[in-house]
Order: structure tokens, then sequence, then C-alpha cells
């Protein structure tokens, strides 16, 4: 097969059935007099009516701000707590009940009680962010820790590197992987908590305009909402993976070296 | 080994009581306000109370309910179709954008949707539960028929198994173990998108309860409707791994588990 044509080939592969797929929603919807079902075409005239514009300053990008401050907060704990979790037994045993306890509680159900302490500002909606992804960054940095490798453990001894030094290179080093893999549970539980907040109590965001439109029956604009969560959620989790091979370029060379040529 | 096997169980009871010793010392203290955070003790009260209601069971039953519906119509979808996918390479090419595109759409997208098509009807609950879990399986699966050891399939081939007897006897054992991770995780992501469904779109069940709780200011009863969610979600959990252990009794991560 020449260059050309499996190009090509791949390019069938990537695009062909979400082509379809949209095509066929296109043309089935096309003259659909369902009220709740109205034509795609309908759908995304309405989404550039709605969302270009000041919409996309006054509600799309706070919520943003607020997802990733939230999801950066949650980093830094989530690591911080880890690690001190990670390299004790004791409070690993300690805690590991209580832990799983917390971690066990539904998300979401935080909302009522973050209304309660913060009322329905910005800082409940961070909160409520940072209480949801802090769990699978913190569980996953404390299993990262334990699960480093024992020579360079030694190793780093003989060679007498200890504080700062140790912490950067070798425990987070050697729990970075599975920080990440955390991260990546977080966000996408992030996306949804930060929906929720907003759909449950607020004045503005992304999730509030969207349960507006559909209390308003303001159906193709509630489906263009629809369709602007899902674009959000596969632009952060690219963003996410590209993020993830810079961080984490020399774990998977390592892993490919390991494995060998194949 | 037996020694610090107890070692470390007393920690653990230690450390929760540590916790709920805490939260009953904080508000009494006044660090925090009491209509805030109620003292355990207060909250337990409040626990009692909902034990004692008929009302807290059928909430707890519809959430069990919906949790379970859901569960079981993910799974058998996404093993279905992860295993159809999974075993024919063109589908599986063509259909990895597709998924990869899918995935990520917040479930909570679909929340107006659901409550325009259902309303508050179990279905509504239903939609976000499936849409959710579907993936964590499919996923699962479609890794675990990648998995399949190529000599074993090739070998099958050779003895002429049938597609049918290739799948029983050479993909499924593979993909078994990743079916089961798949269903442990979508266990817990139900659970979620069950609680969430009742609570902003009031579907019967805990979730509508503890939003009701917030509004007429039952902070205690509030409080003690979170900690069944949280209950209920460590035995999600350990439900999940007993299941895991039982279905995979062969397989070697267990054996030696066991072993050890």
């Amino acid at each position: 097969m020449t260059g050309a044509a499996a190009a090509a080939r791949r390019a069938l592969l990537l695009g062909g059935l979400p082509l379809a797929l949209l095509a066929l929603w296109w043309v089935a919807s096309a003259d659909s007099q369902s009220f709740y079902l109205p034509p795609l075409r309908q759908i995304l005239v309405t989404f550039a009516d709605v969302w270009v514009g000041p919409r996309l300053v006054d509600d799309v990008l706070p919520s943003l701000v607020r997802l990733l401050t939230g999801f950066a907060l949650a980093t830094v704990l989530g690591v911080g707590v880890g690690v001190a979790i990670g390299s004790s037994r004791r409070l690993r045993a300690a805690l590991e009940p209580v832990l799983e306890f917390l971690r066990a509680i539904p998300p979401p159900v935080l909302v009522p009680i973050f209304i309660l302490v913060a009322g329905i500002g910005t800082t409940m909606k961070v909160l409520v962010i940072v209480s949801g992804c802090v769990w699978p960054i913190l569980l996953n940095t404390v299993e990262g820790v334990r699960g480093r490798d024992e020579v360079l453990e030694d190793t780093c001894r003989a060679f007498g590197i200890a504080g700062s030094a140790r912490l950067r290179h070798l425990v987070l080093r050697a729990a970075s992987p599975q920080i990440v893999a955390g991260m990546r549970q977080a966000l996408s539980i992030g996306i949804i908590l930060m929906v929720i907040s907003e759909m449950f109590a607020a004045s503005s965001g992304l999730g509030f305009t969207i349960i507006q439109f559909q209390r308003g029956f303001a159906i193709p604009e509630m489906w263009s909402g629809i369709l602007l969560l899902g674009l959000l959620g596969v632009a952060l989790s690219l963003a996410f993976r590209v993020f993830e091979r810079r961080v984490l370029a020399w774990y998977h060379g390592l892993r490919r070296v390991e494995r060998g040529p194949s | 080994m037996k020694a610090g096997r107890w070692q470390r169980w007393w920690l653990g009871v230690a450390g929760l009581l540590g916790f709920l010793a805490l939260l009953e010392v904080v508000p009494r203290a006044g660090l925090v306000p009491d209509r805030y955070l109620p003292p355990t003790s207060r909250i337990a009260g409040a626990l009692a109370d909902e034990l004692g209601q008929p009302g807290f069971w059928v909430a707890l039953g519809d959430t069990l309910a919906g949790w379970a519906i859901g569960l079981a119509v993910a799974v058998a979808a996404g093993v279905g179709l992860g295993l159809l996918i999974g075993s024919v390479p063109a589908l599986r090419a063509a259909a990895a954008s597709t998924i990869e595109f899918l995935r990520p759409i917040p479930s909570v997208a679909l929340i107006p949707l659901a409550v325009l098509l259902f309303g508050t009807d179990l279905r509504s609950k239903l939609l976000l539960v499936v849409y959710a879990s579907f993936w964590q399986v499919l996923i699962q699966v479609l890794y675990g028929v990648q998995d399949v050891d190529p000599v074993a399939m090739d070998t099958a081939r050779s003895y002429r198994l049938g597609r049918w007897a290739r799948i029983r006897h050479v993909v499924w054992p593979t993909t078994l173990p990743y079916a089961v991770t798949g269903f442990r995780l979508a266990a817990a992501v139900a659970l979620v998108l069950a609680v969430t469904a009742e609570l902003i779109i009031g579907s019967p069940g805990l979730g509508k309860e503890i939003a009701v709780a917030q509004t007429s200011g039952a902070v205690p009863a509030m409080y003690a409707l979170v900690v069944v969610t949280g209950l209920l979600g460590v035995g999600v959990n350990l439900l999940a791994r007993a299941l895991e252990r039982r279905v995979l009794v062969w397989h070697p991560s267990t054996r030696r588990e066991g072993a050890a």
C-alpha cells in the first residue's frame, strides 16, 4: 500500500463512523416535527447564536476557571497528603478505613452540605470540585509512594540523597505515573461536579444556563448546551492526554525499552 | 505476619474512632458552628430516627433498584458490544474514534434531556446510570479481547474450533478479569449517578431525601443520609471485590494472593 492510500485509509477509519453517525442524525432529524428532537441543522445554528458571544465570557469561562481552580487545589492537596500517608505505615493503617469511607461517599451529595457552609457562590462550587477530585489523586498517590522501587530507595540512601531532593527525584518521580492516572480520573469527576454544582443552585455558569433552557422549554438551545458540554469533555480529555504525554514521556519511553522493540 | 495484621486492624479502628471523636469535639468546642456541622452524636441520633421511618427504607430501595437495574443493563450491553466490536478487527478500527469521542462526554450533560423525556420517572435515572457505567465496562472488555494470546487463538483455530467455541473457550476467559474490573468501576459510578439523578432531577430515592432535608433545614438528617450513601458506597465496593474474588478463583492473580 502506498503512503497516500494508507493515509486515506486511516482517515476513513478515524472519521468514517463519526461522520456517518452525524449524517444519520442530520438526515433522520431533518424534517423532525417532534418538539423534543429538533433538526440537527437547527441545533447547530442555535449553537452559534447562543454560545458565541457574551455567554462564552459570562457563563462558560467562569465555569472552566472554577473547574481548573478546584482541580489544581485537589491535586496539590491530594499529592501532599498522599505523600505523607504513603510514607508512613502506621498512618496508612490508621487512616485507611476513614479514607475508604470518605471516598465512597458519592461526591454530588456533598453539594447540599457545601451550600449550607458556603452559600451558592464560587467558593461552594470550588469546594465541591475539590472534595470530589481529591480522592482518586490522594489514593493513587498513596499507592504510588508505597510501591516505589526498593533498589532506588537504597541507592538514594547510599548516596545520601535526602530531604527535598529525595522527595523530588525519588518519591514524586516514582509515584508520578499513578498520580497522573489519579488526575485523569479526577478530571472527569471534576467536570461532572462543575455541572452539578451549577445545576443544583447557582445564578450563572454552564450547568445553570442549560437547566434554565430546559425549564423554559428552549429545546434547541438546550440541545446546543448538551453538545457544548460534550465538546468540553472531549477537549479537556485531549488536553489532558497532551499533558500526560509530556509529563510522563520518560515513563512511556522506559516502558517501550523494557518491552523491547516490537 | 499475624501480629502485623492485628496491629493494622487496631490502628484502623483507632483511626475511625478518632475521626468520629474529632467530628464530635469540633462543633462542641465551637470551632465550627453546629448548624454547619452537627456533632457525631446528633448525626447518629438523626440516623436512628431515619432508620425507624418507613419512608427511608422506600427511598433506599428506590436508590438500590435504580442502581441495580442500570448496572445490569450497562454490563450486559458493555460485554455484548465489547465482544462483538473487539472480535471483528474492521469494526474495532472503525469504532475506536467514535468511542474515544463519546466516552468523555459527561453523563450529567444528559440530565436536561432525561428530565424532558421521562420527568422524574425511574427511566431518567436509568438513562444516566446506564450511560455512565456502560463505558467503563465496554472499554475494559475491549482491552480484554485485545489481550487474547495469539498462540492460544491460533491453536484453537487449527483445532477447528468454531467462532462460538473460540469466544467461549479462548476469548471469554481472557476477557473475564477485565470485564470484572469494568464491573467494579461501573458499580461505583452507577451509585454516584443514581444518587445524582435523585438529587438534581428529583427522582425518588436517597438523593432526593438529601435535597429535601437541605431545603427544610434538617441538618443532622441531611448528614445522616450522606453517611448512609457513603456506607452504601463502601458496601458496593466490598460486594464488587467479593464478586471479583469468587468469579476469578481460577485466575493466577487470585490464587497467588490466596497463597501469600
